[in-house]
């Protein structure tokens, strides 16, 4: 699993590539959220455009991830679901707590 | 392959999340083998992972001395896979529910609700002397299916 962060519109994008999945997958997602708001980023948007696989440790990664950018004042978004990514968060009723785009304009417009 | 000549699998390994991988990739291919559909590999292939978890994570304890014992069979028509680990056990009816509004925001307890709505059936039983044996069991969507139908269909 692999995390880039770039920068565009005052936000930083994390294009996330590969599994967010127990052990690794989650622990990097954790990591570079943290190194985001340590840096003192409160607009995050999570890319998910290459993530292939996501199990019940990266859907928590990401609730926490949200919970911690939130209660500290900050937003954070997610765009470019794939269909299973989408399925996952949908089973848990979890689609409805994130604000989702398609695409990287409009998701950078939003903030 | 007929129901006949299922293929069975048995693999152990400790107690660490790498091997989650390992016993995907073999699963994965088993499944491949009996032409399972993109869509279920994808799904059996992640209940499989939050079984495999739970095993090492709330069973053993991450305790790289205590083994995961996996066993699968693998027909055109169905996948059993049986996960058991050395842990306490624990008590299915008490785990949160991850629908509630008090649990939503919660980092945790979604894997066994995720098992239950990806799989057919989802069974817990617990060893006498410790040990917690998940049943997983999921009916095969084969692409040989899809072709039949689609053979019937243009009849």
């Amino acid at each position: 699993m692999k995390i880039d962060v770039r920068v565009r519109g005052g936000v930083q994008i994390l294009d996330v590539e590969g599994k967010i999945t127990i052990g690794r997958g989650d622990v990097a997602l954790r990591e570079a959220v943290q190194q985001q708001l340590a840096g003192g980023a409160t607009r995050l948007l999570i890319n998910l455009k290459d993530v292939s696989t996501i199990d019940s440790s990266g859907v928590g990664e990401l609730v926490s991830a949200y919970t911690t950018v939130t209660n500290r004042g900050g937003k954070l978004k997610l765009v470019n679901l794939p269909p299973k990514v989408n399925d996952i968060l949908q089973i848990t009723q979890l689609i409805t707590v994130f604000e989702t785009f398609n695409d990287e304009e409009e998701a950078i417009g939003s903030f | 392959m007929t129901d006949a000549d299922a293929r069975e699998y048995h693999l152990v390994i400790a107690s660490r999340f790498e091997n989650i991988e390992l016993v995907h990739v073999v699963i994965e291919d088993a499944l491949r083998q009996a032409a399972a559909s993109d869509d279920q590999r994808h799904w059996i292939g992640l209940a499989l992972r939050e079984a495999l978890a739970n095993a090492i994570k709330h069973g053993n304890r991450q305790d790289p001395a205590k083994r995961v014992d996996v066993e699968a069979r693998v027909s055109p028509r169905q996948i059993r896979i049986r996960i058991r680990d050395e842990g306490a056990g624990f008590v299915p009816d008490a785990v949160r529910d991850p629908l509630s509004e008090e649990n939503r925001f919660r980092a945790d307890g979604r894997g066994i609700f995720y098992m239950r709505r990806l799989m057919d059936e989802v069974e817990f039983r617990f060893g006498p002397e410790g040990g917690t044996m998940v049943t997983l069991v999921k009916r095969l969507d084969t692409v040989q299916d899809t072709d039949t139908n689609q053979k019937e269909e243009q009849r």
